[in-house]
């Protein structure tokens, strides 16, 4: 979803391109719908740190609210967490019917993100995040079949064949020859890799920045690789053995 | 002897006309002819040919699918291979739909045969539908019968995928089964030239051990005409090929055969020989 296509050969610059990409956001944990009860929680806030929400994007996240008998009221929400400063963006989890109020009143359901870890505001370099955990697959990845690794690294202990797709949010290993399709980073991490023992791919591609077969150069086919978004381009560089 | 002994074994490719079914024919008559209790079964409902080629079509009198619909009793069903003892052919039906090959039927059937036989051989239709997934569900090892072509490489691929992925030992969670390449129709010269793939090519692709290559040879023809599998003709490059298959399976270890060019006097001086 996040692969981009081609872009038109035409002179003209197009007008817009879409890219996947990670961004770090405040979540609002909702508890309970006591407008009046969150808005005296908003005011202490801000009296600790004035100046903390000042236009900052937040999503709403309702996995620990139980369903009101009376349903929600996100435009009230909205307006109550606008006045205060913050910029609600979307909400996450909830109850399908939650999240179809929610779609109506214009905020868009978020795909679920990585473990929630810490609701402190994170000030981590945008390098690498860190990856909850790593999946591996001990057996070749044959034509037909699709491993993804939600949160984290896969790893392949064989060949993945021609026909078959190995997806990541993390990066990509495979010890053994790599014929099918690897896509790192799918969620947008334009710091993911992909390292393999042999580059054979049809197709490879980082946060949504892709490279098909053909366009694999000579010189890195067949060969130890690693591939790795350096200025927005994939770059494939020979894995010194 | 024992039910717990018996080893199922499905010949499967996804392609079709590779050699499946000349090589579960060849194969079965091999194992029975070295003594083992040996059972044929065609999974090719609708399209059934094993027994052609075994040579009792007109023998046939109920079918597998009798026996999974408690049509016929197994013993109406079998029929008993009038060259080699210990050999029994459950044949396919020629009218009823793949749709009629139950799991439970399928798992019933095999239950009673691991009763009285030593192996079971499963001859998987082409594809990867219902007839092919049952006839590799319940399987212990599986030889994948492959051409020297991609497409066939690759169908063979997936077939080895969904072995590893969708078999009985794999949802149970038990060791894998045991996966044999069978490199049929091989012509050596051909890849010698580089037309088709070579032996190591596929090998390299597909990474499971080999069993045997057999040759392209116009005695399968002949042979599956005559109603008799081609093992049986003594002398033959194919039927030796088969026979030095089942020595492999059954643990012997013996030289891979017609892997390289024949020393052809002609050839040999166009092309200068290897
Ligand atoms: N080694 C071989 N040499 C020449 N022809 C072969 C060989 N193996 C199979 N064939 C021919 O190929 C065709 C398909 O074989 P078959 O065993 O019915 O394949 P499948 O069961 O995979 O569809 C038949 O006409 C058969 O005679
Ligand atoms: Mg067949």
């Amino acid at each position: 979803m996040l692969l981009r296509f081609p872009q038109q050969t035409g002179s003209e610059q197009p007008p817009f391109e879409l890219k996947g990409s990670l961004f770090t956001l405040t979540v609002l944990r909702l508890f309970q719908l006591d407008m009046a009860a969150i808005e005296q929680h908003l005011a202490e806030k801000i009296k600790q740190a004035p100046g903390f929400f000042d236009n900052t994007p937040v999503v709403i996240d309702l996995e620990g609210l139980t369903l009101p008998p009376d349903g929600v009221d996100f435009n009230g929400l909205y307006e109550l967490l606008r006045k205060h400063g913050m910029a609600p963006v979307g909400i996450r989890n909830g109850s399908p019917e939650l999240q179809a109020t929610a779609r109506l009143a214009g905020l868009p359901v978020l795909p679920e993100s990585r473990p929630a870890g810490t609701s402190k505001k994170s000030e981590r370099a945008e390098s690498t995040p860190a990856h909850a955990h790593a999946q591996i697959i001990d057996h070749p990845v044959r034509s037909g079949q699709q491993f993804y690794a939600p949160d984290g690294d896969l790893i392949v202990l064989g060949a993945v064949s021609a026909g078959a797709d190995v997806i990541a949010d993390g990066n990509i290993h495979v010890y053994g020859v790599l014929r099918g399709r690897a896509l790192a980073g799918i969620k947008g991490d334009a710091g993911t890799r992909i390292f393999c023992h042999s580059l054979e791919a049809a197709l490879i591609s980082i946060a949504g920045r892709y490279r098909v077969s053909e366009h694999i150069s000579p010189a890195d086919w067949g060969r130890a690789a690693q591939i790795r978004l350096m200025d927005d381009h994939l770059a494939i560089e020979a894995l010194i053995r | 002897m024992g039910s717990s002994l018996a080893t199922v074994i499905v010949v499967t490719s996804g392609k079709g006309g590779v050699g499946k079914t000349t090589t579960s024919a060849s194969f079965a008559t091999g194992l029975a002819q070295r003594g083992y209790r040996t059972v044929v079964i065609d999974f090719d409902v609708g399209l059934r040919n094993l027994d052609l080629i075994m040579g009792c079509e007109r023998r046939v009198v109920y079918d597998f699918i009798n026996v999974i619909n408690n049509e016929a009793s197994l013993n109406q069903a079998l029929i008993r291979d009038k060259r080699v003892e210990n050999l029994y052919i459950l044949p396919a039906s020629q009218t009823r739909d793949k749709e009629a090959l139950t799991k439970e039927g399928v798992e019933r059937v095999l239950n009673e045969l691991r009763q009285s036989f030593e192996y079971i051989v499963c001859d998987s239709p082409a594809g990867i539908e219902r007839g092919a997934l049952m006839a590799l569900y319940f399987a212990d090892e599986a030889l994948v019968v492959t051409n020297p072509e991609v497409s066939s490489v690759r169908d063979s691929d997936r077939i080895l995928g969904i072995l590893a992925s969708r078999s009985r030992r794999a949802e149970q969670g038990d060791i894998p089964v045991k996966e044999h390449l069978v490199l049929a129709r091989y012509a050596a010269e051909r890849a010698h030239r580089g037309d088709m793939l070579s032996v190591d090519d596929v090998l390299e692709i597909l990474g499971i051990s080999l069993l045997g290559v057999v040759p392209e040879s116009p005695v399968v023809l002949q042979s599956s005409n005559a109603g008799v599998p081609v093992i049986l003709e003594d002398g033959s490059d194919a039927g030796s090929a088969y026979s030095d298959l089942v020595d492999r399976f059954l643990g012997k270890s013996l030289p891979h055969r017609f892997v390289t060019v024949q020393k052809k006097g002609l050839l040999q001086r166009l092309f200068g020989g290897s």
